[in-house]
This record gives C-alpha cells, structure tokens and sequence, in this order.
C-alpha cells in the first residue's frame, strides 16, 4: 500500500528548469506589458481630445467703448483681464496677483486693485504698492485690428521691472 | 449700551495687529512668569468663568455671532479651549513638581507610576464611554452644521477673503511677510527640520518622563512661543481677525469691504537711498540691494557668535561648534518671523532684500 500514499511536494512538482524559466518569462514579459500600456495611458492622459482654453488672441470691441479713466472689468470672468485707460492710453492688464495667482478685485472707490489672498493692493495702473506681492500686474499687447476692434494677445506679456512697459505694443495710443 | 459698545471698541483695538501681537506676547511671557500664581485651581477657574462670561456677553453682538458661528470656524473654538485646558494641565503640574523637586520629594509622574489600574474594568470601560460619546456628538455635528460648500471653482472669481484650511492659516500669514519661496518652502522645511533636530541638539536630560519648568526653561519657553504664538495665536489671527481683503478686522467690526488701510510698503532699498541718503535708487541691482544683504548677513553670520559670547555662552559650551549653529540659526529663522510682522506693521517695511527681477525677496 505504500505506492497510495499522498503525493509529497516534490512528487506533485512537474517544474523543470525549463518550465520555470518558460513561466517566469511569460510572467516578466506580461508584466512589463502591463507597466508600457499603463504608462502610456498615463501619458495620453495628458494630452486631453479637448481642451476648455479660452483663445490668447481675441477681440474687445471699438477703443470708443472704453471711458477715460476707467477700469472695466466686461472681459474678467471670461479672458482674465482688466482694460485700463487713462486719458489717451489703453493698457490691458492681467487679472492674476503676482504674489501667488489668485484674482484681485477691483474697488472704485478706493481706485485700486486688491488682492483678497494676502492683502496685496496695486494702482489702477497695475503698479504693486501694499502687501506682499512683489512686482507690478502683467500687461498684455494689444492692437488696433482691420475693422477698428482693439484685438489683445495673451500670449505676450509686458513686465515693468523689466522695463517692457515702454514696448509700443504694451499699450494702445488714442488720438 | 454706550459702555458695551465702548468695551467692544476697545476690543477691537487690541485686537489690532500690531495690539494684538504685542499683548500676545506679554501674555505669553506672563504666562510663564506666573506660572505659579494662576495655575492654581480657584485663580484659574475664576479666569475661566471670566473668559465664559465675555464669551457669552459678545454672543450677543451680531457681528462677533457670525464669525464664531461659521461652520469652518467651530473647530477652532473648540481647539483654543482644549489647548488653553492643556496649557493649564501643563503648568500645573510644571509647577507643582518645581516645588517637590525643590524639597527633594519625588514628582507628580513618579508617585503615579507606582500606582497599577486594571485593564478590565477600570481602562477599556472608559474607553468605550469615551468612544460612545465622540461618536454621538460627532454625529450630532454633522446633522445640525452644515458643510460649508460653495459653487463650482472659477479661477476668475477669487472668494474674498480667501481662507486656507484652518491648520494652513499660520503659513498664510506668513506669506503676507515673507516671499512664496520663503514662507512657503523654506520656512515650513526648516519648521519640520528643525523640529526633527531637537532631540539631537537638546543637550539637557533633565525632564523625561515628567512635567518641569525650572530644569528646561529655555527649551520650554521656545518651543511654546513658537507653538502657540507663531502658530496657534496665527490661526486664530488668521481665523477670526483677517477679513475682506486681507484687512484686519476687531472681532465686533463689521467685515467692509471698504475698510481703509494704508499700507504704503516701502523695500529696505528705497528707505536707505531715498529716505536717508537722499539719492535716487542705483541702477546697479546688488548695489541697490546692499544695505538688505548686509542686513542679513549680519543676522545669520555674525549674530551666532555674538550670542554665543553674551546669552548663549552657556549653550556653547555645552553644545560645541556644529550643534551650537545649528541651534541658533534655527532660532534666528524662527525669530525672523515675528520681527518681520513688526517690522511691517510698525514701518509698512516691505522686503529687507527685494530683486523682483529674479523672483528673489526676503
């Protein structure tokens, strides 16, 4: 009766080096598949089929619509800006704090820009004069288009502490 | 009425910025000077019962109701009390062992740890009472308070004010005084850092196991100042005090957002060449920004040795070279905090070193 005693372990083990190398293998090559595909899901990933990015170059209407002085704040919610003229000059400045991005508010009365983060105020010419932040608002070139439109690209910006606000593209002469 | 509202109007001067801060610190040395006096039981119930008494009395200011009574804002009610209780604890029994060990008499935790309790009844009944009741008010917590929540992000709406979570808000007041990369990445690694390093720099044994004062005064009284009023104190600063615009705001003030602040900040470069020398700013950035550097050259290179002749004499000796450094820079970086709150409440001081040039400002 001994030839039924139960199988032992080594009985029961068909693994040859053969087979152990076939499996592991096998196993490895699996393995490393999974590790490629996942990997360039992840990278697609970035690569989104549509992207919700307003356009860097659009139009703002007529110069005439912007008043002497004023702040208007029509663009904010939709291109992050703010159209700024003063008597003869337009400027479009960015609406993002430069201490640390979040959006500033724009109060009449006082005639200043303020950052509700950390405190940060700048002048309605876009200049940092109280709290942390430590440079001037961003502008942005703009241009008179064919048809009269003031037309502003976002792609380029204009920085005072770099001395780039007397570029003539920062800012639009009205006569 | 005309008193009450003359109180409130004191109130909210104190809680100033710079009142607030000041008074901060004088209680906070108070605190420990008379750690005797008021840890007594009758002295500091009654400062309890007073604190719940003006508590209850400023309930009935509308202005005060609002902010206590935010959802966001409980919880941190709840920590000052729990903290001003432990803090109590904490002295009490610091005080009383000062006293034992003064005549020679074994502490508070040595007599305790003779003593045994059993496991079953006396600790995990408890346990489960306390579990029970944690369960139930958190419960009752989350019936009657409602999540604070607000309408989808827009990055072109940025609420005002704008609130980091509550255990945030130091970091946030210290990014009104220092550069992102200071406040925001340096600071916060030399915090953990350094609280990391104590066990290594801490040469005195003295303490372990029970509540002291008297045998480690300095490493007491440093890690509270910068626990409860660098951090604590700026929480609750940040929580009830900073309103519309980052503005500072009494706790019976209305939050307007029209409140009128000037805040002119001016660079440590325009006081020296405008101010003092008269002299239009230098072209040359590393001249402009001279006396700043010098300023902190001077604080983290020559102030170490200076101290280490005159109050920190001991500690040197002690210490050694290398641990002694990184003893007193981590204090100095520690202390750069509030002496730049000072310095920008007092002389609207902007940056001791400011290039927005290359992003770099301290």
């Amino acid at each position: 009766m001994a030839s039924t005693t139960p199988p032992t372990r080594t009985a029961n083990a068909q693994l040859t080096r053969r087979s152990f190398l076939e499996s592991v293998s096998t196993g490895w090559f699996i393995f490393t598949a999974a590790c490629i595909a996942g990997l360039s899901a992840t990278a697609r990933f970035f690569f989104p089929n549509d992207l919700f990015e307003p356009p860097t170059r659009f139009k703002i209407g007529l110069p005439e619509n912007y008043a002497p002085n004023s702040v208007d704040e029509n663009w904010k919610a939709k291109y992050r800006i703010w159209v700024v003229r003063d008597g003869e000059k337009i400027v479009i400045l960015n609406a993002t704090c430069t201490h640390l991005g979040c959006t500033p508010n724009w109060l009449l009365t006082e005639g200043k820009f303020k950052c509700p983060c950390h405190g940060s105020g700048f002048y309605r010419d876009g200049i940092n004069f109280e709290g942390p932040a430590p440079r001037p608002l961003e502008r942005f070139k703009l241009s008179l288009a064919a048809d009269g439109q003031i037309e502003v690209d976002k792609s380029r910006k204009y920085q005072k502490e770099l001395g780039q606000w007397n570029d003539p593209d920062s800012f639009l002469k009205i006569s | 009425m005309e008193f009450a509202e003359k109180i409130k109007h004191f109130l909210d001067w104190l809680l100033g910025p710079v009142t607030f801060f000041l008074f901060s610190v004088i209680g906070f040395g108070a605190m420990i000077a008379f750690r005797g006096w008021w840890t007594r039981t009758p002295v500091a119930l009654s400062l309890f019962g007073l604190s719940v008494v003006v508590f209850l009395l400023s309930m009935t200011d509308a202005q005060f109701r609002v902010i206590i009574e935010k959802p966001d804002n409980i919880p941190i009610v709840i920590m000052l009390c729990s903290i001003g209780f432990l803090l109590w604890l904490a002295f009490r029994k610091m005080a009383i062992n000062d006293g034992l060990i003064e005549q020679g008499l074994p502490t508070i935790e040595a007599r305790e740890s003779k003593k045994r309790v059993m496991c079953w009844p006396d600790l995990i009944y408890s346990e489960f009472l306390i579990a029970i009741l944690v369960t139930i008010a958190l419960l009752w917590w989350a019936i009657e308070i409602k999540a604070p929540l607000e309408e989808p992000a827009n990055p072109a709406v940025t609420p005002n004010p704008s609130k980091a979570p509550w255990y945030f808000l130091g970091l946030q007041e210290m990014l009104v005084y220092y550069d992102p990369w200071l406040a925001g990445v340096v600071f916060p690694t030399l915090i953990i850092g350094g609280l990391q390093a104590i066990p290594y720099i801490d040469m005195n044994t003295k303490g372990n196991g029970y509540f002291t004062f008297k045998e480690r005064p300095f490493a007491i009284t440093v890690y509270l100042f910068g626990f409860i009023v660098l951090w604590v104190l700026l929480i609750m600063l940040g929580t009830f005090l900073r309103g519309p615009n980052w503005s500072f705001f009494g706790f019976f003030e209305y939050w307007d957002i029209h409140k009128l602040t000037s805040l002119n900040n001016v660079n440590l470069s325009e006081y020296f060449w405008n101010t003092w020398l008269g002299m239009p700013l230098p072209e040359n950035i590393f001249l402009r920004e001279l006396p700043g550097f010098a300023v902190v050259i001077f604080y983290f290179a020559a102030l170490p040795p200076i101290l280490a002749n005159t109050v920190f004499k001991r500690f040197f000796i002690e210490c050694g070279f290398i641990r002694y450094n990184v003893m007193a820079n981590l204090f100095l970086f520690m202390a750069a905090l509030p002496i730049k709150m000072a310095l920008r409440w007092l002389f609207n001081l902007k940056y001791i070193v400011g290039i927005p040039e290359w992003f770099f400002n301290i």
